[in-house]
């Protein structure tokens, strides 16, 4: 009977500890809600959205997110250019083709790089990439886009690869000996065989690693240049939304319709990150059986 | 619901704040440009009045306006003048928000120290901030595209840049923002093509300072009024200060603590 008890218990401890974390994230998001629809008081969700201008304190204020949004998703979209195939091509090479001995020492390693702090990337971004960048290219300012794009395309690698790593590595070892006793070669195997089975896997990890490079905040608001504009060139600077946040907040004065619109920028933000998790659920949860089926 | 929360969460930070009034200790929040002689003159009051307690933060000019409004702080730091929204945001939780001037800024243009230019006019610096010069050969230089820096839009510094410089005309969009003083000498000092614009306390041998109408960015033109971009700073606090806030601003405004103020890289009012 006692035993029950204990057991029951322990149940409602964590059933306790769950629904505590659980209401605290769903509060969290209640309180940005209510902090950033005033704003629609003021502009209209359309002038919101589609608005050019970025000017949030002046007298007569503009507040257009669309240069922002732009600059998140170029930043983004430039980082997963490098990083995708970066990042699987890592995995491939970890989980198929290097000796074990080697595999043992770059798995740590790239693991590792995920724990580097994203304001020492920003300030080695700042520091030595910029004055780089500026010399290479020739380019007038080393603060801009392709900057921003290579330091998040830095963080977003060990996310993609330990996980692409994980899921490749666990694809059953009879369906690749299936395709060997076909006659396929090693390569044909992992392009036709291992990839497809674990695409799950590398999806999910794709999009983790994307959505960690579009929430990123440190990194773009020391390297991307902050300028609010549509980019037309990689070496343009951008503003991307976590800087603006980070940026503006501590001065926007207590409820003013600045504050306001700077939590609605807070919900574009969440929004996007949001659909990018739901498709990952989704992409993971479809492509489910590809991999576990034979086992 | 949402009324109860408020008040509730209003009642803790009233209760939090009387009992800190109550044991000798006095918060500071805001400005992170006034944080520097705010640190300096609260280790030397301290050092004075061993039995007060002075706590310390920044935040930005608006969050230190805030913290007076909420009740949060005794001293509110601002290196800008409160705004009239602020004002009537205050009026309606009955809190007087009460300025006091402690220290005065100077706001220099600065280039990079290869650049030619070492005089520009105000007119040549708002039309470069508008967008309409934007080669160094038209304002003096060697050829090359001026690379526009500004601060961020919320920053105090800037407001000063709008108000003084650019009379509330927009900075062009393509200008390249950076979130603090420090970050504007690194960039400057970087990019041989660029403009940026600090406080005098952040002028270093990496980045030269530009004269304005002839007229150089130092302690005794600010003082005399022949520099054109000077700001003051400000402590707030909530009605006329009484007790320790009351003696901790009058330690600030002090000789001592005006020698302070120009140790921490600003200029004294006196």
């Amino acid at each position: 009977m006692s035993q029950f008890n204990t057991e029951k218990g322990v149940q409602s401890i964590f059933l306790l500890i769950a629904l505590m974390s659980i209401t605290l994230l769903f509060l969290i998001m209640v309180f940005l809600f209510l902090e950033g629809l005033p704003i629609f008081h003021h502009v209209s969700v359309k002038e919101f959205i589609f608005g050019q201008y970025w000017y949030p304190t002046d007298d007569d204020p503009a507040f257009g997110v669309f240069p922002l949004v732009i600059g998140s998703f170029t930043v983004a979209a430039f980082a997963a250019v490098l990083a995708v195939p970066l990042g699987i091509m890592t995995a491939i090479y970890i989980a198929e083709i290097a000796d074990r001995r080697i595999a043992e020492i770059v798995k740590p390693i790239v693991e590792l790089m995920a724990s580097m702090p994203s304001v020492v990337i920003g300030f080695f971004g700042m520091v030595v990439v910029s004055p780089f960048l500026q010399q290479t290219f020739n380019i007038p300012v080393g603060l801009n886009l392709f900057n921003a794009g290579l330091m998040l395309a830095f963080m977003a690698i060990p996310t993609i690869c330990s996980i692409s790593e994980d899921a490749i590595f666990s694809v059953p070892s009879a369906i690749k000996e299936g395709s060997y006793a076909l006659g396929a070669t090693h390569l044909e195997t992992i392009i036709k065989i291992t990839i497809p089975a674990s695409l799950s896997g590398i999806s999910t990890g794709v999009i983790l690693g994307l959505s960690r490079a579009i929430g990123e905040t440190m990194v773009v608001l020391m390297v991307a240049g902050g300028a609010a504009i549509i980019p037309e060139s990689l070496f343009d600077p951008v503003r991307p939304m976590p800087s603006t946040i980070a940026a503006e907040m501590g001065e926007a004065p207590y409820h003013s319709e600045h504050y306001y619109a700077l939590f609605a920028v807070g919900i574009t933000l969440f929004a996007f990150t949001f659909l990018f998790n739901l498709a990952a659920d989704y992409i993971s949860y479809k492509y489910k059986q590809a991999g576990e089926g034979y086992s | 619901m949402k009324h109860l929360i408020k008040s509730i969460i209003y009642l803790l930070f009233t209760a939090i704040t009387a009992s800190s009034l109550m044991a000798g200790e006095l918060t500071l929040k805001g400005s992170t440009t006034v944080l520097p002689i705010a640190q300096k003159c609260a280790e030397a009051y301290m050092a004075e009045n061993p039995d007060v307690k002075i706590t310390l933060s920044g935040g930005g000019s608006g969050n230190g306006i805030k913290a007076i409004i909420d009740g949060t702080a005794d001293i509110g730091n601002s290196s800008r003048f409160i705004k009239g929204k602020e004002v009537k945001l205050a009026q309606s939780k009955d809190i007087y928000p009460v300025p006091f001037r402690i220290a005065l800024d100077c706001i220099a243009p600065v280039v990079h120290p290869s650049s030619k230019v070492s005089n520009l006019t105000m007119d040549q610096l708002k039309n470069i901030y508008l967008g309409n010069i934007t080669n160094w050969k038209d304002v003096g230089g060697k050829d090359g595209k001026i690379v526009v820096i500004s601060r961020d839009s919320s920053s105090g510094t800037f407001e000063v840049w709008k108000k003084l410089v650019m009379h509330k005309k927009r900075v062009i969009p393509r200008a390249l923002t950076i979130p603090s003083n420090g970050a504007i000498v690194q960039a400057v000092a970087k990019t041989p093509n660029a403009i940026g614009y600090v406080g005098l306390g952040y002028l270093t041998k990496d980045i030269k300072a530009v004269l304005v109408n002839n007229v150089k960015p130092s302690e005794k033109n600010t003082l005399n009024g022949s520099f054109p971009i000077t700001r003051p700073m400000f402590m707030f606090t909530n009605n006329w200060p009484e007790g320790e806030t009351m003696s901790f601003i009058a330690f600030v405004l002090s000789k001592k603590g005006q020698a302070l103020v120009s140790e921490a890289g600003s200029i004294p009012i006196f």
